[in-house]
């Protein structure tokens, strides 16, 4: 199991996966947006995407989980 | 004169027009944001007005919105600040439409620099030299590289729909346009919706240097010398200063006539700011022209003496210009630093509390500033929550003052970039001047 981090501050804008997908590392897999930046989020490793701990429009703190990948 | 004007943006900007309002006695309206409820310029107006939801498209970019919060308080007129509505030639028109004076220059001439390509065209018909590229966006890799060899490498690549640097690659050869094109391509469409690049080619060892120009309504052009903005990161501005440190006098001269030819080519009115890449033997190549105030104009009101708010009232006010070219001159040095709240290596934005905040004072030192102890910066916004200004009889002494304040400036609670501002303004290649757009990857890396 591997967490993907916010690596910022700011608002999840897009979520580009959902619960049981498969996904490659280097895979786009949140978008965040924090002051007219967006920030997309890849996976480090692959597998699957286990569970989404958050929600398109949510604000995130910088080390938040974003979601789990088993 | 102006009884009464409403100022369509929000932080140091709206502060600052403020500042110059209460100066020559003119009565100011705010408009603000759910997350600018107990923002620093709503308190500073004399009257303030909630305009929508904390993203821009919901309150300081709701045109309706702020048009009747206009018409309630019978103001005379807009001030649009920078980004925001101040570049929207539609927000221009409207105001034109209701009776409101736009503090600014005509749509028309907004619409015409606005258009990449039509600006392009328009500085070529009016003999301003342009940056070798394509006139047209470019849809596939074949038409790229085909363009590319024409103008030769290395090519800049950039997002025809494109803002903020993404899209945007560097590339040295064909092998690299071919990759750099298709991930640039796709990366666009997700985020702009379209995919489509257009080529310039690449100027080496660049300066980032523009002509600050002022136009009345009575057919008076002057410039008001340059400002060197070559500092970047993410390809925006960090550092400004004026005088550059790269210009010879005569360039100066040639740059400023250019510019005030421009500017008259087009019939501008008010202020506005004609970007130019230099190259280190004194060739300057159109960039793009700004047709508002600009973030950095406080190092050439510090360098002439001249409030430029105060003079573009006055011009939109219909008054004409009261000084003329010969009657301007250069007396001393001014530097800019922005303040940004984000991480200083990683450039990600750190919105947050501010817990701590102390300022440097000093004879020559300058804040426009937004922010005040205890205050959330929210992550709606852009990152630059303040500037400080330096201003010394000669460069060493501007840099010198620039460093000690550096040292004294405290904002505790949220990341600034104010370590990265400690190491350019302390490196030996800025005190020598070498000030290229590439100094940051270059310099510090």
């Amino acid at each position: 199991m591997k967490n993907v981090l916010a690596n910022m501050a700011g608002n999840v804008w897009k979520i580009v996966v959902k619960e049981g997908d498969q996904v490659t590392a280097g895979d786009d897999v949140v978008i965040l947006e924090s002051m007219k930046m967006e920030i997309p989020i890849s996976a480090e490793t692959s597998g699957t995407v286990k569970e989404l701990k958050v929600a398109e429009g949510d604000f995130v703190n910088e080390g938040d989980v974003l979601l789990v990948i088993e | 004169m102006f009884q009464k004007i409403l100022i369509a943006n929000r932080g140091e900007i709206a502060i600052r027009i403020m500042k110059t309002c209460q100066k020559l006695n003119i009565k100011t309206v705010a408009v603000y944001s759910d997350a600018d409820k107990a923002a620093p310029h709503v308190k500073e107006a004399d009257e303030s007005y909630f305009v929508g939801g904390s993203r821009v498209n919901e309150s300081y970019l709701n045109i309706d919105k702020i048009i009747s919060v206009a018409k309630e308080t019978q103001v005379d007129a807009i001030h649009p600040g920078y980004g925001l509505l101040s570049e929207n030639s539609q927000f221009a028109k409207r105001c034109e439409e209701e009776g409101l004076t736009f503090i600014g220059p005509s749509p028309t001439a907004i619409e015409k620099m606005g258009s990449k390509i039509e600006a392009r065209q328009t500085m070529e018909k009016a003999g301003i030299p342009t940056i070798p590229g394509t006139s047209t966006s470019v849809d596939s890799v074949d038409e790229a590289v085909k363009i590319a060899k024409e103008i030769g490498y290395p090519v800049m690549l950039k997002a025809s729909h494109g803002g903020g640097g993404i899209g945007m690659q560097r590339v040295d050869d064909e092998e690299a346009l071919k990759k750099a094109f298709e991930s640039n391509s796709k990366r666009a469409e997700q985020f702009f919706g379209t995919g489509t690049m257009f080529l310039e080619k690449v100027i080496e060892n660049a300066h980032h240097i523009e002509i600050q120009i002022l136009a009345d309504h009575h057919g008076n052009t002057v410039h008001l010398f340059e400002r060197e903005c070559s500092i970047q990161r993410r390809h925006q501005k960090i550092v400004e200063e004026a005088p550059s440190p790269l210009l010879t006098e005569e360039t100066r001269f040639k740059m400023g006539d250019m510019a005030v030819k421009a500017a008259e080519a087009i019939h501008y009115t008010n202020a506005g700011t004609i970007e130019f890449l230099v190259d280190e033997k004194q060739n300057f190549y159109f960039l793009e022209m700004n047709t508002r105030l600009q973030v950095e104009h406080p190092v050439t009101e510090e360098i002439t003496g001249i409030d430029l708010v105060e003079e573009q009232i006055n011009i939109a006010a219909g008054q004409k210009l009261p000084f003329k070219q010969e009657d301007l001159s250069i007396d001393g040095h001014a530097i800019e630093v922005r303040i940004y709240a984000e991480d200083p290596n990683t450039f990600f934005p750190s919105p947050g509390q501010i817990t701590e905040l102390q300022l440097p004072s000093g004879d020559g030192i300058r804040h426009d500033i937004a922010i005040e102890n205890n205050m959330t910066v929210t992550p709606f916004y852009d990152p630059m929550i303040g500037k400080l200004i330096v201003r010394g009889s000669t460069r060493e002494e501007a840099i010198k003052k620039l460093n000690q304040a550096l040292l004294d400036y405290e904002i505790k609670g949220i990341k600034t970039n104010i370590p990265l501002l400690q190491r350019i303004a302390s490196h030996e290649a800025f005190h020598k001047g070498l000030t290229r757009t590439s100094f940051i990857t270059e310099q510090l890396n």
